[in-house]
């Protein structure tokens, strides 16, 4: 868009909330209970709750809840609570941009929007890697599709999207997409996973590979793509420790259709048109405790801050964002660092700027047996904590008092021993 | 059994430019494509550029037809409504050595009337193109880009809109000249035509052979790119070229912009036997950023973010160097069969000179009238991404589906959708949407749209989803329902 003419429908939110996911929803009902009487959330899609009405399987909610929901059910329970509150939806309507002053263009069928916002709490979650993020060579044929999208079509619109299939990348989506299409009586002929471990939880990999006799080739990826107009093979190799393709261990599987679980990168184009510092490690935006970015008055939660292992954690960190998004925000001139250590892959939050006890989540670069954490501030121990065991695939959380002293001065530093 | 005056074989750039010039006249014209869109073999995969006529030896058809071609291009732009940039290009030389072969590129150039060829040095390329060095360079303003798929759509279309009848997926079988007609045999029926124009590429050998023993062999030289990020579109602000290479009659690999902002890598140059196999490998990937890298020191690995390939139809063997002219004639065998053969680069810049002289071909035998009521329509309208504030309230007022955003990452609106859908030759294949509004180009690869798509597809148009595709005839997108 080039220029803002006069024909704009105004609104003004105390809180604006971009995206109705999980995240936003929760951050919603938050901002609600702590005080924001005008909150809006803007959505895309004609329905809410993002991408929980394709996730058809169960198990969302246990932590939170104590019971296991299928995403259609923990969705409605949060649609449910955001719908008595009073909240101002918008559907079908697109957030264009917003500027410093957290002035949203949005559009729907009714025209250009212009929304005024004390705070705005950023919540778009995440895209899924394709083909060309890991350049996989060959022909360019129908029947490739990540596994979000397999999902939706099977799910949401009942279209099979074919017969033979092998899945590349063992992330959870593409483990449950493996017992879905066998549910649907397709032939799942392998998960090809690049690691030595699975990606995804190792719940996913018991209920949804061993117990229908899926066979997961870990060491192996995706060295070729054959076919002219739809896929007819795929080439699968053996790869060593540092991830070089074994000459000689090439083997061509005949299938139809490949299911690409190569990871979710988050949704941050709004973040950076606006020039919110993002972290690389995470691909979300830095925040603070308060999980404000760098932005003031803008904050961020769910996928599109980090990529959560189960949607529990991330709704109970979105109502922490929510909440503060309803309270005035925190003063950024000064802060503190918190920097990823040896053996930490990323950390979030990026930043602290006032005193308190406050949660960290963390992911660690590989799988190891009973390492420590240490939290250290110029070379002060704050921290040390044995852990049963660490694996990328589960975030590890812990919290910490940080004193007044530790903030005005030293970065802190999170690293783990194994 | 219908017939027609003129049926060309082929619908691309060639194909179609000669069916959008003869759409100008009273003239009865077939367009036979076996794709399921128009430029979908060669013309869809290269480097898109506007060719100046430096690299074509004077006299040869390839130059003469660069050349007028070239000076065509920028009105029909504007008359079509393809975008194209004029970014010109600089060919780089490393040494002294290297500067001799620029000397005799503007020796060439000159025969060839381009004009505004000049040798620049090192340090004034670096002020325009401060990641590129060299020793010094030739400056070709007259070089430039655009989407050759672009083009293409907009003859096709405008040709459709003034009655040239289009035929998707419909493969020629077999052609038999019946007194002063052909009888042409398809999977989609027989046909009568008075002409034949053989565009069909890289199958132009197998089209001569129905009706007589061709005198040539085409040699397939598939040409590797790879594409870069967006975000990385800084780094060169016009075409930048290494001196060509001895062998092969190829440009070499090099760096271009395209109209979108992304830039290409390439194109490789290996000779293959099967026309078919455009086949991307992970060994040309490396070679190709490597040799880019020679001439961009800092170009970043992570900036890749997509891989094809296209293949050139070549009429000398490698043998023979590779090099070959265009062959542009009527067949003294077969009168009526008018041959396109070895239409190779520069063809997409050619196409407009070339369709002209088919043109004048055909009035030998058929007398061409002038319509009086030849239209012509733009294709691409401002996109609703790049309108004013103001121009998009006023259009969803008008239509609130331009209030829908379907394309999130490229911002295209289901009106823009459902215009893309109702082009004039039918053409319905996702990639078809792709190429004429953008959707599903952008970082997510269709990972959002798809599904919208595919929903407008079946609920607003009626197709059935077993019979949707990606991009040819059997490239169908699913299964069936599910159980």
């Amino acid at each position: 868009m080039v220029e803002h003419g006069r024909k704009m429908i105004n609104l003004n939110a105390d809180v604006a909330i971009i995206g109705g996911g999980p995240a936003g929803l929760a951050a919603a009902i938050s901002a609600h209970e702590n005080g924001a009487k005008n909150v809006i959330v803007l959505d895309r899609n004609s329905w809410l709750g993002g991408i929980l009405p394709q996730c058809i399987h169960d198990g969302f909610g246990v932590e939170e809840t104590g019971t296991s929901m299928t995403g259609p059910e923990y969705a409605e329970m949060y649609i449910k609570a955001a719908r008595k509150k009073g909240i101002n939806f918008m559907n079908e309507t697109m957030v264009l941009q917003f500027d410093k002053n957290r002035k949203i263009i949005a559009v729907n069928k009714k025209g250009l929007h212009e929304i005024k916002a004390k705070s705005i709490v950023l919540a778009m979650g995440c895209r899924e890697k394709t083909r060309w993020n890991i350049m996989i060579p060959g022909d360019r044929p129908s029947g490739i599709y990540t596994a979000g999208v397999a999902q939706a079509f099977i799910n949401l619109y009942n279209i099979m999207v074919g017969k033979n299939v092998v899945i590349l990348g063992s992330g959870d989506v593409g483990l449950i997409m493996a017992r879905r299409l066998k549910f649907e009586g397709a032939n799942v002929l392998g998960v090809v996973e690049i690691l030595p471990y699975a990606s995804g939880l190792p719940r996913n990999v018991v209920q949804c590979l061993d117990d229908y006799d899926i066979p997961l080739y870990l060491n192996h990826t995706v060295t070729y793509v054959k076919g002219k107009e739809r896929l007819e093979s795929v080439t699968i190799a053996q790869v060593d420790e540092k991830m070089n393709i074994i000459p000689g261990t090439e083997r061509e599987i005949k299938c139809d259709t490949l299911l690409l679980s190569l990871g979710l990168i988050p949704e941050n184009e709004l973040s950076k048109n606006v020039k919110i510092e993002l972290d690389d490690l995470t691909g979300g935006p830095i925040i603070n405790q308060s999980f404000e970015t760098s932005l003031s008055g803008v904050f961020a939660c769910g996928n599109c801050l980090q990529v959560y292992d189960t949607v529990d954690t991330l709704s109970m960190d979105a109502k922490v964002a929510g909440e503060n998004a309803a309270k005035k925000s925190v003063k950024q001139n000064k802060f503190i660092n918190v920097k990823a250590g040896k053996g930490i892959r990323y950390v979030v939050p990026q930043r602290i700027n006032e005193p308190g006890k406050i949660h960290f989540t963390l992911r660690v670069e590989k799988p190891c047996e009973s390492p420590t954490l240490h939290v250290i501030s110029d070379g002060i121990e704050l921290l040390k904590k044995k852990l049963p065991w660490a694996n990328p695939a589960n975030t590890v959380e812990f919290d910490i008092d940080i004193s007044a002293e530790v903030v005005k001065y030293k970065d802190l530093e999170v690293i783990l021993d194994d | 059994m219908k017939n027609f005056h003129v049926a060309i074989i082929g619908g691309g750039v060639i194909g179609s430019a000669i069916a959008w010039e003869l759409s100008k006249y009273k003239v009865n014209t077939v367009v036979f494509e076996m794709g399921s869109d128009v430029a979908s073999g060669m013309t869809k995969a290269n480097s898109g550029v506007i060719h100046s006529g430096i690299n074509s030896a004077t006299d040869s058809l390839k130059a003469r037809f660069c050349v007028e071609g070239n000076k065509m291009l920028q009105s029909l732009s504007k008359q079509l409504g393809f975008p194209l940039k004029m970014v010109g290009k600089y060919v780089i030389a490393k040494n002294e050595e290297e500067t001799k072969e620029l000397e005799r590129l503007i020796k060439i150039g000159e025969d060839n009337e381009v004009p505004g060829l000049e040798i620049k040095d090192g340090s004034e390329v670096k002020r325009k193109e401060p990641n590129v060095p060299c020793y010094k360079a030739l400056w070709v303003p007259t070089a430039g880009i655009m989407q050759p798929y672009e083009f293409t759509i907009a003859l096709a279309e405008n040709a459709a809109i003034n009655n040239v009848n289009f035929l998707l997926e419909t493969k020629v079988k077999n052609i038999q000249k019946k007194g002063d007609n052909f009888l042409i045999k398809t999977n989609k029926g027989e046909f009568q035509s008075q002409i034949i124009v053989n565009a069909a590429g890289l199958n132009c050998g197998e089209i001569v052979s129905m009706l007589e023993e061709p005198d040539f062999n085409v040699y397939p030289c598939r040409g590797e790119y790879l594409v870069l990020d967006k975000n990385y579109s800084n780094l060169i602000n016009s075409m930048i070229y290494p001196v060509p290479p001895k062998e092969l009659g190829v440009l070499g690999v090099h760096i271009t912009p395209t109209i979108e902002g992304n830039i290409l890598l390439g194109p490789s140059a290996e000779f293959i036997d099967d026309a078919e196999e455009k086949r991307t490998t992970k060994e040309m990937m490396k070679t190709l950023f490597n040799e880019a890298k020679e001439i961009i020191p800092t170009l970043p690995e992570k900036a890749v973010i997509n891989a094809y390939s296209g293949i050139r139809c070549k009429l000398a063997s490698p043998k023979e160097g590779g090099w070959a002219d265009y062959r542009i004639e009527e067949s003294k065998q077969t009168p009526g069969l008018i041959n396109l053969l070895g239409i190779e680069s520069p063809g997409l810049t050619g196409a407009p000179a070339i369709a002209k002289e088919i043109t004048r071909m055909i009035s030998k035998s058929i007398e061409l009238k002038t319509k009086t009521d030849f239209k012509t329509r733009k294709i691409i309208k401002k996109r609703f991404a790049e309108m004013t504030a103001k121009e998009q309230s006023d259009l969803i007022k008008k239509d609130e589906r331009y209030g829908r955003i379907v394309c999130r990452c490229e911002h295209i609106t289901e009106a823009e959708i459902i215009q893309a859908l109702s082009n004039p030759i039918g053409a319905q294949t996702l990639s078809s949407v792709k190429y004429r509004c953008r959707a599903g180009m952008g970082r997510c690869q269709g990972g959002f749209c798809t599904q919208h798509i595919v929903r407008i597809m079946e609920e607003q148009f009626k197709i059935d989803v077993n019979k949707m595709k990606l991009k040819s005839p059997d490239s169908n997108l699913f299964d069936g329902r599910t159980r």
